[in-house]
């Protein structure tokens, strides 16, 4: 009984100190939001209003009926050019990220039968912006060619052919803000888990108040019991905020159920707590720790799939990311959100990350008591 | 600059803050430790370009035909096939993010195709990651082509050949390696940390430490003050570049097109907006730890996010477009892409040479505004 | 220059700060004038304006209201110019602590513009006043706290300014240091005709100024010659000496008397200083003293003029004390009598060592606190207190050695052993985003306290304090004297036998020190083991024992007079605490040197 009360008079110390004053308050709310705006609408692959210009050679109408396909939101012609000369000034100036080019025998090697070259130039400065981009083009062309070959086939009678039936899973559009966006719920609450917790021993420590906790009854265990449940709470809270942004402003479908995403994201926060609180037993200053927690957070985000997948890594790299628990959380949020995926899927994310999370707070409880000496 | 400048204490002042600059283990960890795990980390652990991703193959019926097509699949280098019974494991796969997606051959697809019926090719993608889902259907829409005209030309079934082919060149890039454009990228968010993030730390360390108080009671002009903080950490973060691009060029194997003479000129105006800001940074923050806070915030994350390092900036929505105009990185960012990849592109170089050139003043006006020989 | 000629000249000079929504005004409306080629002093305790005022006069700050002129120039306009003339030397003297003190000098001989030529000969003069020749490459953050202050001295000498202005150059600075800087500073005022302006919250070294300025919450409570303020005071200072036992508890009831304004415990014996002049037997009938008790007129002090003026003001710290007044209370039911006998051995440590490295904090220390008793830990800054104390409360695992507190080794103590202890630290170190009130209940709950005996804990510690009027009050925002109180009232609540104060009354006014040693006395009267350390050395003169540390080692031990006498010598025969303690800091020094020459 008594242990309780102490855990939660220290529990209760913790959140005043970090609630109490307009400044802290705001740092916890503010950010977060103005993050996942920025990410939302900024981070994604997403390509709109692609500049393109054309150099159309070709008299016919078959290569305006194919640049009509370009016209929608993703493309956006510039310029029509009227030499080869202009083709390399456009794209090296950034005016145009795409030239397209019809020969002038295009639309009467189409009527004839013959096989008709539709010639792309793009720039590869920022290289997935060029695939994205050539991958939207082959998509307005294999569409084009599909519409040739019914209307050929009406004229000439007969329903044969072979196409590429593309469906997408849990996804429709591949629209790359459902990828982003889910993300950004595990993003935002590592990064403030690991604020509240990173500098938490470190500020005690400065402030000579740590001290005062350990000539007091407190058993390591106990002290980090109240360090841990205040961040946790603050953890979750700011997760659901993210959460109600991502399902109310941005639409992102939530599909799964969501006892499983807050029992993924409590063990991930539990994990995160461990981490910090680690972090913060090794530093002496406040300064340690924010470095601290920048040197962890930088590789945590870049190698946990977030916006690039772990299997593009190298070998090395990707059993790193094993240690990582970012890497499981973004697997259950995305799960849950796009795939309405469950435990039976799920366990398999869930196991490591709280074995990370054990051995991180036993650590940093065995580590407040090391660092004096 | 504000009162006459004695180079005697000038240099009295660079010495100082050079011998600091080598005797902190933290300047020379953000200088130049930083930049090379970074560099590792991207230049290693980040790739947007998918390979070996694998993919589902099922084949209800086995025929020849279908054989030729599976086989088209197994020389992408791209994808790594995975065979599977029925429909039901490969979907089950799916679901378990064992495999990307899945291609489906009906088991009519032969004789369909032979009988001249439609035979259509099934595949399913895993969305969650559109980016790479839209990378696979690529490659898949790559090899089937490939099947299709090799088809095409062995059965001579000119009917079946698509009416029109798409032939590209991708200039610059053509193997489209994505450590391409992000290592020199890269070269712009480093020298963020060290003109940016260093600067406002140590002068935040000045106030801190109550040294400079003790500073601005000598006869030190304010314009020596600042120019001794400049030069050091310009000549630092010059180091930190070269540095980076050295290892850009010979570890990263990533090519450079343009000259020198042009990355140098563009380097220090970016360096200069940097230090600016560090200053600004400074002299609003009265602490190490806030300086340190603000500087990620407004320097390190929009060099990051707002810049085109990663993130296409003429597809975000015109408000964020206007502001990523006043991130110097991102006229930065723009440069080194040209330079590396394609060359002294001299329309994209000086338009960009014109924006880090009114940053860097409006930057000096804020600084020698706001700056005084006065605490508080 | 003219002795009589002004250097600085301030006019109803206001600062007001704003922080947040609240404002500070620390200097109300001040009018001081600074005359040539002697030492002025600013005196007052902390949070007075003193450092405001200093960095008005350097130009470094723009006043509110009023005018600062140095040396003819306006501060607020002029500063560029005022800053090619003086000198100035902030509170903690901004060394580049990662460049050697060969790297320091060149630094501000360049930003000074001295010539190069005559560089090799001002610094080994400089060199040779400060004693710091030997090390010229040692890195300033590496030297003692004495040796960077007379490094920062240095520094602002080498170019001899017209007016040099030091701000507190000598807090957290050991006695020898400190004579030693005085003496620089003398010797530039003989020498070159220097004019100097001194801050300074030691009371004892306004008697070495020529002439002073008292400061005290934002106003000029009295300005001259540091004599005048003692003569003002002559024939009401006197000497008690009561029966051991009995010391303190008259030395509490003593205080409280409305026609006393101050009464200390000097070793064996009280120093009255009454409010009016008297003949000493007039003292003993005025307080009703026992005729076995001896009364003796002293000199005056300096500080004696400085308590009477701070009580004829009436600061918040002597409100309270006249609350408390009522009736014959002297606050003996502030704890329980703790159970056991004053022969007790309640602290006892044998040839205990703590080395970090190479460094020996410290190094074989032998002492024993029994129960009841007032023990002071005293030494320089660097001296080894703090480690002490840190193993003693089991935050620092010694290297070797025994030490056992209440019997347990507080290292490895469970809650019930920690329970005896109550820990009060260097700096204050209660939550600061917490009210007064939130803290005591979060330490309430951390000793366990529970139900109605912690309600009522609550209230006494906010009664027997005086914490009731800042009870909502976040602690961050505290006055210093309040912050102090709520410390100890966080440490006392759960009633530990044994009490720890590491430097408590550090940076706290002559007044409030007053009130908190009258709480430690009371304290001791209840048999509650204090173990105290302190770097005022007068204060040594309020504890039972003491032991003297430098450098990690004791250098002696005993009651203060025991100590004092043994450093009695021909030239002074009745030493003063301070005196005592550079005698046998000098004596060790010589040991040591003896030692390396053999």
């Amino acid at each position: 009984m008594e242990i309780l009360f102490r855990i939660i008079a220290l529990t209760r110390k913790e959140l005043i100190t970090l609630l109490v004053n307009k400044k802290s308050r705001l740092v916890l709310i503010l950010p977060p939001i103005a993050q996942i705006m920025v990410f939302g609408y900024a981070a994604n692959f997403e390509l709109n209003q692609v500049p393109v210009a054309v150099y159309n050679q070709d008299r016919g109408s078959y290569s305006r009926e194919l640049l009509a396909h370009f016209d929608s939101g993703t493309f956006r012609l510039v310029r029509n050019l009227t030499s080869s000369e202009e083709i390399a000034p456009v794209i090296e100036n950034k005016q145009a990220l795409i030239v397209v080019q019809f020969g002038p025998d295009f639309s009467s090697d189409i009527l004839s039968g013959r096989e008709a070259t539709l010639q792309l130039i793009v720039d590869g400065r920022n290289s997935n912006v060029a695939l994205i981009a050539l991958n939207y083009v082959q998509q307005i062309v294999s569409g084009f060619n599909r519409e040739l070959a019914i209307q050929h086939r009406r004229i000439n009678g007969g329903d044969q052919g072979t196409v590429l039936v593309v469906r997408s899973w849990f996804n429709e559009m591949l629209d790359s803000h459902w990828f982003i966006i889910p993300g950004i719920v595990a993003l935002l609450t590592i990064v403030i888990t690991l604020e509240v917790t990173a500098l938490s021993v470190a500020k005690e420590r400065e402030a000579g108040t740590f001290d005062q906790l350990l000539v007091s009854p407190y058993s390591p265990f106990e002290i980090l019991a109240g360090k841990s449940i205040p961040a946790i709470l603050i953890g979750l809270i700011e997760a659901t905020l993210v959460i109600l942004i991502v399902v109310f402003w941005f639409n992102i479908p939530l599909r799964g159920s969501i006892f499983t995403l807050y029992a993924g994201l409590f063990i991930f926060i539990l994990s995160a707590v461990g981490i910090g609180l680690m972090i913060s037993s090794i530093s002496v200053t406040q300064q340690q720790g924010l470095m601290g927690a920048f040197f962890f957070l930088v590789p945590a985000v870049i190698l946990s799939g977030f916006a690039t997948p772990i299997s593009n890594m190298p070998e090395l790299v990707q059993d790193l990311t094993l240690l990582n628990p970012m890497r499981y959380v973004l697997v259950i949020v995305r799960g849950v959100f796009l795939k309405g995926a469950g435990f039976d899927l799920l366990w398999s994310q869930f196991v490591p990350m709280l074995a990370i999370g054990i051995v991180t707070l036993v650590m940093a409880a065995l580590l407040f008591r090391k660092r004096m000496g | 600059m504000a009162g006459r400048i004695s180079l005697r204490r000038l240099s009295g002042l660079i010495r100082k803050e050079t011998l600091q600059i080598i005797r902190d283990p933290s300047s020379i960890g953000i200088a130049f430790v930083l930049p090379v795990c970074l560099l590792v980390l991207f230049g290693y652990g980040v790739s947007l370009d998918a390979e070996h991703v694998p993919i589902g193959i099922v084949v209800e019926t086995p025929s020849a035909t279908a054989q030729d097509l599976v086989s088209s699949f197994y020389q992408s280098e791209f994808i790594d096939p995975v065979p599977y019974h029925s429909m039901k494991q490969a979907e089950d796969a799916i679901m378990h993010r064992e495999i990307s997606g899945a291609v489906w051959l009906r088991s009519g697809f032969a004789s369909d195709l032979l009988s001249g019926r439609q035979a259509p090719v099934g595949v399913i993608l895993d969305g969650v990651d559109a980016n790479t889902a839209r990378i696979v259907d690529g490659y898949i829409m790559g090899s089937w082509y490939a099947w299709l005209s090799r088809y095409v030309r062995e059965k001579r079934a000119g009917y079946l050949r698509p009416a029109v082919e798409l032939r590209h060149r991708i200039w610059f890039n053509p193997a489209v390696r994505s450590r391409n454009f992000l290592v020199p990228g890269l070269v712009a968010v480093i020298m963020t940390l060290t003109g940016g993030m260093l600067t406002a730390l140590v002068v935040a360390r000045e106030w801190e430490r109550g040294t400079m108080e003790a500073l601005i009671s000598t006869p030190v002009t304010k314009g020596e003050i600042l120019l001794g903080k400049i030069v050091p950490y310009f000549v630092l973060g010059m180091a930190g570049m070269v540095l980076t691009v050295f290892l850009a060029i010979v570890v990263f194997q990533v090519p450079f097109r343009g000259s020198f003479f042009t990355l140098a000129v563009s380097s220090a105006l970016f360096m200069l907006t940097s230090i600016f800001m560090g200053l600004i940074i400074s002299i609003g923050a009265g602490s190490q730890f806030v300086a340190g806070q603000v500087a990620i915030v407004v320097t390190f994350l929009p060099a990051f996010i707002l810049s085109g390092f990663i993130f296409d900036i003429g597809s975000m929505p015109p408000p964020v477009q206007a502001i990523t105009h006043i991130i110097p990185a991102r006229h930065f960012v723009s440069i080194l892409q040209s330079i590396f990849l394609a060359g002294d592109v001299w329309p994209v170089i000086f338009r960009s040479w014109l924006w880090l050139m009114g940053l860097n003043l409006i930057f000096f006006l804020i600084i020698m505004r706001k700056f005084h020989k006065r605490l508080l | 220059m003219d002795k009589n000629s002004l250097v600085l000249e301030a006019q109803g000079l206001k600062k007001i700060f704003r922080a947040g929504d609240r404002t500070i005004e620390a200097l109300k409306g001040v009018d001081v004038q600074v005359r040539s080629g002697m030492v002025t002093g600013l005196i007052g305790p902390d949070a007075a304006g003193k450092s405001t005022f200093m960095r008005l006069a350097a130009g470094l700050m723009k006043p509110s209201d009023g005018s600062v002129y140095v040396l003819g120039l306006d501060a607020a306009a002029e500063s560029q110019q005022i800053h090619e003339k003086i000198a100035y030397m902030p509170q903690r003297f901004g060394l580049y602590e990662d460049l050697t003190v060969q790297e320091n000098l060149d630094l501000y001989a360049d930003l000074q513009l001295f010539p190069r030529t005559k560089r090799k000969e001002r610094y080994k003069r400089l060199m040779e006043m400060t004693g710091l020749a030997p090390f010229m490459d040692r890195l300033a953050g590496r030297l003692s706290g004495g040796m960077k202050q007379k490094l920062g001295l240095a520094c602002c000498l080498i170019r001899p300014p017209e007016f040099l202005i030091l701000d507190e150059p000598t807090v957290g600075v050991d006695p020898v240091s400190r004579r030693e800087l005085w003496e620089i500073v003398y010797s530039q005022v003989d020498q070159l005709g220097m004019s100097v302006l001194v801050s300074t919250a030691y009371l004892d070294e306004a008697e070495r100024c020529s002439r002073v300025v008292l400061l005290h919450d934002g106003r000029i409570i009295g300005s001259g010659k540091p004599g005048d303020f003692s003569a003002k005071m002559a024939g009401r200072v006197f000497l008690l000496n009561p029966a051991r036992k009995e010391k303190r508890i008259l030395q509490l009831r003593l205080s409280q008397k409305p026609q006393v304004v101050d009464a200390l415990i000097q070793g064996d014996r009280i120093r009255l200083v009454m409010s009016e002049q008297l003949e000493p037997d007039q003292v003993g009938s005025s307080l009703s003293l026992p005729d076995q008790i001896e009364i003796t007129p002293v000199e005056p002090r300096f500080e004696d003029a400085f308590i009477y003026l701070l009580r004829q003001k009436g600061d918040t710290a002597t409100e309270v004390r006249e609350a408390e007044n009522q009736g014959e209370d002297i606050g003996l039911g502030i704890h329980k009598p703790v159970q056991g006998s004053r022969t007790d051995v309640v602290i006892d440590v044998q040839r205990l060592t703590k080395r970090f490295g190479e460094f020996y904090a410290v190094r074989e220390i032998t002492f024993q606190v029994r129960r009841g008793e007032i023990f002071g830990l005293l030494g320089a800054n660097g001296a080894g207190k703090s480690t002490t104390f840190r193993m003693l409360c089991g935050l620092l695992p010694p290297t070797s050695g025994k030490l056992l507190v209440a019997g347990c080794d507080m290292l490895t103590a469970g809650p019930a052993a920690k329970k005896m202890i109550g820990y009060m630290a260097q700096k204050f170190s209660l939550y600061e985003d917490l009210t007064s009130r939130e803290n005591l209940e979060f330490f309430s709950h951390a000793y366990g306290l529970s139900g109605r005996v912690r309600q009522e804990k609550i209230a006494w510690a906010m009664d027997a304090f005086g914490l009731e009027k800042v009870a909502g009050v976040r602690s961050r925002n505290l006055p210093l004297g309040f912050k102090q109180r709520l410390s100890l009232a966080a440490a006392l609540m759960h009633e530990p036998d044994v009490l720890f104060l590491d430097e408590p009354t550090s940076g706290v006014d002559p007044v409030t020190r007053r009130e908190f040693w009258r709480h430690i006395n009371v304290l001791a009267e209840a048999k509650v083991t204090i173990m105290v350390t302190t770097h005022f050395l007068e204060e040594a003169e309020y504890c039972d024992r003491l032991v003297i540390m430098a450098d990690g080692t004791i250098l002696d031990q005993g009651t203060p007079d025991e100590v004092r006498r043994r450093c009695s010598t021909e030239e002074n025969p009745s030493p003063t605490m301070e005196d005592a303690f550079i005698f046998l800091i000098q004596r060790e020094a010589q040991k040591r040197s003896l030692v390396t020459v053999e």
